[in-house]
């Protein structure tokens, strides 16, 4: 029996493959780049293996003599990530309204709570630690006024968002009744950016949660001090159990946030 | 006739009354204790203001004075960046895998899964700090942290898109005899690459910005020399570093979202 000659077949034409070796081609290119000119001392690179196993076994047995602080830190680190959430969520609201282009009052206010969104965003948290450790002193007040600095710009970015999505017939409806302003906002807005409202700030208090375990280590108070003195001190095994406190503090976080999730939306 | 009310009121939120007015009360309690028991120092707070005044005065105008140091940071963290973002990429698609419910037995599902909630767990800050004590100060450092950090991201959100691949193909193989890896190989891989691709041009710009942090506790970077611009008081110097970050960062999210955007 005679085979039989299949059509040629590919899956791209001869354009879209030079297209596809061109970006493999360039891609390649960008990471030699980087490679071969990243400041590496490759003598580390190859005894890495061996100081991280070094480091792992002194971690082993983790160390509990030191418990009770580190739970009491653990929970100044809750209430740090807490506090900081309200206070962004409060501050986020007029935020959100003039950054948001159908309530805003006027294309300076649009821009400046642009403004305010952006410049909010991009600076990440610690560096606000940074900054407000030098202006405050170490302590939660610095970590505090950090995770809110930073928390204003993707709360106020998403409810903005939200407020632009609005259906706007509530708002005109009351408005053709003659409602004031600010009763159309609240019966109009409120209440259609509401379930996003909670789940954007139940999300960011569980992103917050996380970046608080790490402002200590600027000085910004929380587990973050702990673990900072017990690395500085080479205490390890110590190093091992705050480890552990945050990996079940944030696991413990996600299960409250998702269970808070569920009820309410 | 029954008279109507002749007054509306917004329905509460909570309709139990009990349980409202409880959870103001909660919710009062614990912001007052909270307040009580943080260890606030309100002299010095007191003191933030001619602080700030100092600082904000040092700062402008922001000094490019030294640009050779900052344009050589910032290559470091676009080289970071880069090569954590491969090497996250690649090392997520096997973890991926071993976390998709669908591939699987369920032991190495749950190793997996460990993984990747482990690398999810910890800030970049955190991870940042254990390799700079275990392979020394430098790039280096920053790389593995931000392996870690992608291998968080991207293999959980990969390990999500295998669960949900149509199994057809993967079934049609099995069928036809093929082995596991070529089951892989032809009836997964094709399923999720475009995700994938996507998902890693993401995490490079999400490197980028992680790099300009980790730096800061010595992983190398553009965040190196600006914790030493803060360290040593050149506050002129520091603006301009946060500046271009700011800027840097603006571009690459546009980069990224209209790369993205283009192969969806």
């Amino acid at each position: 029996m005679e085979q039989v000659q299949l059509h040629d077949w590919a899956r791209y034409t001869p354009v879209q493959r030079f297209q596809r070796y061109g970006l493999f081609a360039l891609t390649a290119l960008v990471v030699a780049w980087a490679l071969g000119s990243v400041n590496i001392i490759w003598a580390w690179v190859w005894d890495a293996p061996t100081q991280m196993g070094d480091l792992f076994s002194r971690m082993v047995p983790p160390d509990p003599t030191h418990l009770d602080q580190i739970l009491s830190a653990l929970w100044e680190t809750v209430n740090l990530a807490t506090i900081a959430t309200a206070l962004a969520v409060v501050l986020a609201l007029p935020v959100a309204y003039i950054a948001a282009q159908n309530t805003t009052p006027n294309a300076l206010t649009l821009w400046l709570g642009r403004f305010i969104l952006v410049s909010s965003r991009s600076v990440n948290t610690i560096i606000w630690a940074l900054l407000f450790v030098a202006i405050f002193g170490p302590g939660v007040v610095a970590g505090i006024v950090a995770i809110m600095f930073r928390s204003i710009g993707f709360l106020g970015k998403l409810l903005g968002e939200a407020i632009e999505e609005i259906d706007p017939k509530p708002v005109e409806a009351l408005k053709a009744c003659g409602a004031s302003h600010f009763k159309v906002v609240l019966y109009a807005i409120v209440p259609q950016v509401m379930p996003t409202f909670f789940a954007v700030a139940i999300l960011r208090w569980d992103i917050n949660l996380r970046e608080s375990t790490v402002l200590g280590l600027v000085g910004a108070g929380g587990i973050g001090m702990i673990l900072q003195g017990a690395i500085d001190t080479f205490n390890w095994q110590e190093v091992s159990t705050v480890l552990l406190a945050i990996i079940a503090l944030v696991v413990a976080g996600e299960i409250v946030s998702s269970y808070l999730r569920r009820r309410i939306l | 006739m029954s008279t109507a009310k002749d007054t509306w009121r917004k329905r509460p939120f909570i309709a139990n009354p009990l349980l409202r007015y409880g959870l103001y009360a909660a919710i009062v309690v614990y912001v007052v204790t909270t307040f009580a028991t943080l260890p606030i120092d309100w002299d010095r707070i007191a003191q933030g203001l001619s602080r700030a005044g100092r600082i904000f005065g040092g700062a402008f105008p922001p000094s490019f004075q030294r640009s050779e140091l900052l344009i050589d940071g910032f290559l470091e963290s676009l080289k970071i960046a880069i090569l954590a973002t491969v090497g996250g990429i690649i090392l997520s698609i096997p973890i991926a895998f071993m976390a998709a419910r669908n591939i699987v037995p369920l032991p190495v599902f749950y190793v997996g899964r460990a993984i990747i909630i482990i690398a999810r767990s910890f800030h970049p800050v955190i991870v940042a700090i254990i390799f700079v004590k275990a392979v020394g100060f430098g790039p280096f450092a920053g790389i593995l942290t931000l392996i870690v950090y992608s291998i968080g991201f991207v293999a959980k959100l990969l390990a999500e898109r295998i669960e949900e691949i149509d199994p057809g193909p993967v079934e049609a193989m099995k069928a036809a005899g093929a082995p596991f890896l070529s089951t892989l190989i032809y009836a997964v891989f094709p399923q999720i690459m475009q995700r994938q691709i996507g998902l890693g041009i993401y995490q490079l710009d999400s490197n980028l910005r992680a790099s300009a942090v980790v730096g800061i506790v010595g992983a190398g970077g553009i965040g190196a020399t600006l914790a030493n611009a803060f360290g040593r008081y050149d506050y002129d110097f520091a603006l301009a570093i946060t500046m271009v970050i700011v800027g840097v960062i603006l571009i690459s999210e546009a980069v990224s979202g209209a790369i993205r955007k283009r192969i969806a």
